[in-house]
């Protein structure tokens, strides 16, 4: 069983305060609380071992190629891709989707082929592709959400034809939190001869995920969003897909060889990404966090998480003030306070000390099916505890009084 | 204590232009200028139109999705500024960006704007309380830059 408490002394942020209380974060889908090992680790490197990767010939450099690439054997191991190889380090989860949309999508699509999304995306995994079919003269086609906003197969198998070559799709959706079946989806896409691109920005952070299993040919995330450094990205491809994959940014680092008359060398996968000195202090933060993560174990995380979600659940459920719009997902709750807009909301629980967003968070497209423009969404992480949930909860319930926020 | 102090009295201010917004609602006429205000930090999102005539602010309208903050700054401000001269807004609009950013500020004028005069306090709802009086600002730089200078 995870122990929160002990847990949460990892943690310094846990002991800040906002708005003259103590902190409540419940914004774990935009960016989560460090651990003090994280920073140690970033400290560390900046104090002890500062030199750049795979360029010195000396002892401290060694050490950070070392490091930097044991860090690629972590991710490789977390996600169980089958090789390290198969890990792209990014700026970050937009990153990685960018480089899937412009180094394949770009280089293998063409016009009257279309790209299904849902409307469920995140900005990052919408508007790439907008721009890309723009250019190819491709078709952007919705997979049809169900009565609770969620994707099934069935819908998936609706929305495919012969022209489609690429399924674009969350793990888990930031907004509506429902985990989509992509093990399903890829084993029907497959048989196809489609490609199937996953976010894994809220997933990866909060459960077990095998990408083997899943057979997903590419899978994008954030260290930030799992304990890590902002900054930093992964992007999962099958070997061979990464092969015919083209680099986005060419420099110093990716090449092997080049002459003036333009020839260019690149060097293999996934070096040939990775143009320029990356975030070493960031992909030493990652390597962190993971270590820190698998410490504790992202079974007992995502056990935790669903309970935990389940007991905020079913009291914003008792009250009659408040919408739920995803009861029974896995990820963020999107609710609402009848008669408060949601920024005002939002304001509300800031002079209480908690963190929410309010807003359409980065997927304008879902308005079309929530019938509201803008919700508040509680995101929850593995250090929030019952009694933070419960104080969530009482600020809920004063609602109406949303102005004296304005006032206190 | 003043009336002007008295938490109760402002909340109420917001509260009743929040819930009945003066002139909001657009309208077809060519001859308003128009403007949208999204801030990219916050949600709110609104159309801002204003007819001038002769350097006067004749109407001002507004609609759109916003919170309880943008709603009732704008809905005062366009009582506010309605018949006054593009110089006499301007003041207005001075003296009350001079309130919410902690500066001395001519009190009499404001009316009931100074509803939002604790807005320094809640540093992210700044954004909401200066919205639609950004975009009027705006509409106005924009006045004069067409003006003739002769
Ligand atoms: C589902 C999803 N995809 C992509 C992103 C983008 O991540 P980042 O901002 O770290 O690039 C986010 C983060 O907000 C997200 O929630």
């Amino acid at each position: 069983m995870l122990d929160v408490e002990q847990v949460r002394k990892d943690f310094p942020m846990l002991s800040v305060s906002m708005h003259d209380h103590p902190l409540i974060y419940l914004d774990n889908g935009a960016t989560t609380l460090k651990p003090q090992s994280v920073i140690q680790a970033i400290c560390e490197y900046l104090s002890s071992y500062s030199a750049n990767a795979h360029r010195g010939d000396y002892d401290l450099s060694h050490r950070v190629d070392e490091t930097f690439e044991n860090v690629r054997q972590k991710v490789a191991n977390f996600i169980h891709a089958p090789k390290k190889e198969n890990i792209v380090f990014t700026y970050g989860a937009s990153d990685s989707l960018n480089l899937v949309a412009y180094g394949y999508g770009l280089t293998h699509l063409q016009e009257d082929d279309e790209i299904i999304l849902s409307f469920q995306e995140h900005a990052s995994n919408t508007l790439p592709w907008f721009d890309v079919s723009r250019q190819k003269g491709c078709r952007i086609q919705y997979v049809t959400l169900d009565q609770d906003g969620q994707i099934t197969l069935e819908h998936i198998k609706e929305t495919i034809n012969e022209h489609t070559k690429i399924i674009a799709i969350s793990h888990i959706s930031n907004v509506l939190g429902y985990l989509n079946p992509i093990k399903e989806i890829c084993q029907y896409a497959h048989q196809k001869g489609i490609i199937v691109v996953v976010d894994g920005a809220q997933s990866v952070p909060h459960m077990p995920v095998d990408v083997e299993e899943l057979d997903c040919d590419f899978l994008a995330f954030s260290a930030h969003k799992m304990c890590g450094p902002t900054g930093v990205g992964i992007l999962y491809g099958k070997l061979n897909l990464l092969e015919e994959t083209s680099p986005t940014r060419l420099g110093g680092g990716s090449n092997s060889r080049y002459y003036k008359d333009g020839q260019v060398t690149l060097k293999k996968v996934p070096a040939k990404f990775e143009a320029g000195t990356p975030n070493i202090e960031g992909v030493i933060g990652l390597g962190s966090a993971i270590d820190y993560l698998t410490q504790l174990s992202m079974k007992e995380i995502h056990e935790y998480e669903l309970s935990l979600r389940r007991y905020a659940v079913d009291q914003l459920l008792q009250l009659d003030n408040v919408i739920v719009y995803n009861p029974d997902a896995q990820g963020p709750i999107a609710f609402n306070i009848k008669g408060v807009f949601s920024q005002d909301a939002a304001s509300l629980f800031n002079t209480y000390g908690i963190a929410i967003r309010a807003g359409h968070h980065c997927a304008k497209l879902l308005d079309n099916y929530l019938e509201t423009n803008t919700t508040c969404r509680a995101s929850l992480y593995f250090y929030n505890t019952r009694e933070e949930i419960d104080q969530f909860i009482e600020i809920c319930k004063k609602g109406d009084d949303f102005l004296d926020a304005f006032f206190g | 204590m003043r009336s002007l102090d008295n938490p109760m009295i402002l909340r109420e201010i917001i509260l009743d232009h929040y819930e009945y917004p003066r002139n909001r609602g657009l309208t077809d006429d060519k001859d308003y200028i128009k403007i949208n205000m999204n801030s990219e930090t916050c949600i709110d999102d609104i159309d801002i139109q204003v007819k001038i005539e002769d350097g006067v602010i004749k109407d001002f309208r507004f609609d759109g999705e916003a919170c309880a903050i943008s709603t009732a700054s704008t809905s005062i401000l366009s009582e506010l500024i309605k018949g006054k001269t593009l110089e006499e807004a301007k003041y207005i609009i001075e003296q009350y960006n001079n309130m919410i950013y902690e500066r001395e500020y001519d009190e009499e004028i404001l009316e009931e704007a100074i509803a939002f005069k604790n807005t320094s306090k809640q540093a992210n709802r700044i954004k909401c309380a200066t919205l639609g009086w950004n975009g009027l600002s705006q509409i106005i730089d924009e006045q004069k830059v067409g003006e003739p200078h002769d």
